[in-house]
């Protein structure tokens, strides 16, 4: 979707929805990692960070992100302002 | 001589393997090759009517295996296209009266008067999809523009790598370019953007295809003046021949109005 359709409010075109859910769903099923097991993760590694830094629990994203010749485990963990109290 | 083996398959049914292998394997022989279609569906034969050749068959591929008659029995020739030929599937047996080896051992024998064999494949990913790539030089892979269909064809272009039978090629089948155009169905760009595959054929939605199903009259048999779909069978047949053939311009014949929106949506 362009700039312009976004400026006019235009919702996003379900041709788009659906190549993006496509890309998801082909990630997890060439990996063979399914979403369920990346969210078990994701809570496995909030709470091993969370023993060592304060962190926003809420906002951490893990996803698979995939490449012709590699898969790789993304985690993203926004960490908060004030370290001090750990 | 020696017949190349392309494989038409796809993992989820209803996608237009059928139609394909009859129309590539006529459009193959409008192009003075000698072909043979085989349908590998054992139990659910549907390319004898989609062929229009089902009053004629009197042996079928289990025969063959089974010993029941000779190669050369089970082989209708088509009288339209008389370099066309026809190898029906049995409809009261299942998939496993057929091995991986008996496909290839029959392949063998056709391999020497053939320029192509076109197997036509069973949905899934089982025995009957495994019937139909053994033999197989060239796997193509059918989908069409929709999610399920798109999953299932990522599944099997890696079950044909493993099987060393890659890379295939990619047919997408039924795009409809107005919907394409207004964002409410996946572009072939899109689509090539999530499959690691290479494409040979775009085939637009088109109603002579039923028409001509109806009357058992693969579209291709009218030569490339037929219908849009017709030169798109063409094209594949070409493709698969080794030629350089551009794809065809789907794009709608648009107004001021959509001109427009497409200029606005950046398109
Ligand atoms: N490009 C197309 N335009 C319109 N109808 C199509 C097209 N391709 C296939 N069809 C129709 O879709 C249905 C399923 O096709 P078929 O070839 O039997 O699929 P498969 O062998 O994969 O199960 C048939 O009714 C066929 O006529
Ligand atoms: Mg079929």
């Amino acid at each position: 979707m362009s700039w312009i359709s976004r400026l006019l409010g235009n919702k996003e075109n379900s041709s788009d929805v659906a190549k993006r859910r496509l890309q998801m769903v082909l990630v997890h099923d060439r990996s063979d990692v399914s979403p369920g097991l990346i969210a078990q993760i994701k809570d496995d590694i909030i709470e091993v960070i969370a023993r060592r830094l304060a962190i926003d629990p809420e906002h951490v994203v893990v996803n698979l992100s995939q490449t012709a010749r590699e898969s790789r485990l993304v985690a993203e963990i926004p960490l908060l302002a004030n370290q001090r109290q750990h | 001589m020696s017949a190349r083996v392309v494989t038409v398959t796809s993992g989820k049914g209803g996608v237009g393997k059928t139609t394909l292998t009859a129309n590539i394997a006529s459009a193959l022989a409008s192009m003075g090759k000698k072909v043979v279609a085989i349908d590998a569906d054992i139990g659910l034969r549907n390319l004898d009517v989609v062929m229009g050749l089902e009053n004629r068959i009197v042996y079928d591929l289990v025969d063959i295996v089974e010993g029941r008659c000779r190669l050369r029995q089970a082989m209708i020739r088509d009288k339209r296209q008389p370099n066309l030929h026809l190898i029906p599937a049995a409809q009261t047996r299942d998939k496993m009266a057929v091995s991986p080896s008996d496909m290839i051992l029959v392949c063998d024998q056709l391999r020497d008067e053939m320029d192509y064999i076109i197997i036509d494949s069973p949905a899934g990913i089982e025995r009957g999809f495994r019937n139909a790539i053994a033999p197989a030089d060239q796997v193509l892979v059918v989908t069409n523009p929709e999610i399920s269909a798109i999953r299932d064809a990522d599944r099997i272009i890696g079950l044909i790598e493993a099987e060393e039978k890659g890379p295939g090629r990619l047919i997408i089948n039924r795009i409809k370019p107005e919907m394409v155009a207004r964002g409410n169905m996946l572009s072939v760009e899109d689509i090539l953007d999530v499959l690691a595959v290479s494409l040979i054929g775009v085939i637009p939605e088109d109603e002579s295809i039923l028409i001509s199903t109806n009357q058992g009259l693969p579209v291709a048999m009218n030569g490339a003046n037929g219908s849009i779909a017709s030169q798109a069978f063409q094209n594949v047949a070409l493709r698969l021949d080794g030629k350089e053939v551009p794809f065809l311009d789907l794009t709608p014949q648009t107004g001021l109005l959509n001109r427009f929106r497409s200029w606005i949506d950046g398109r």
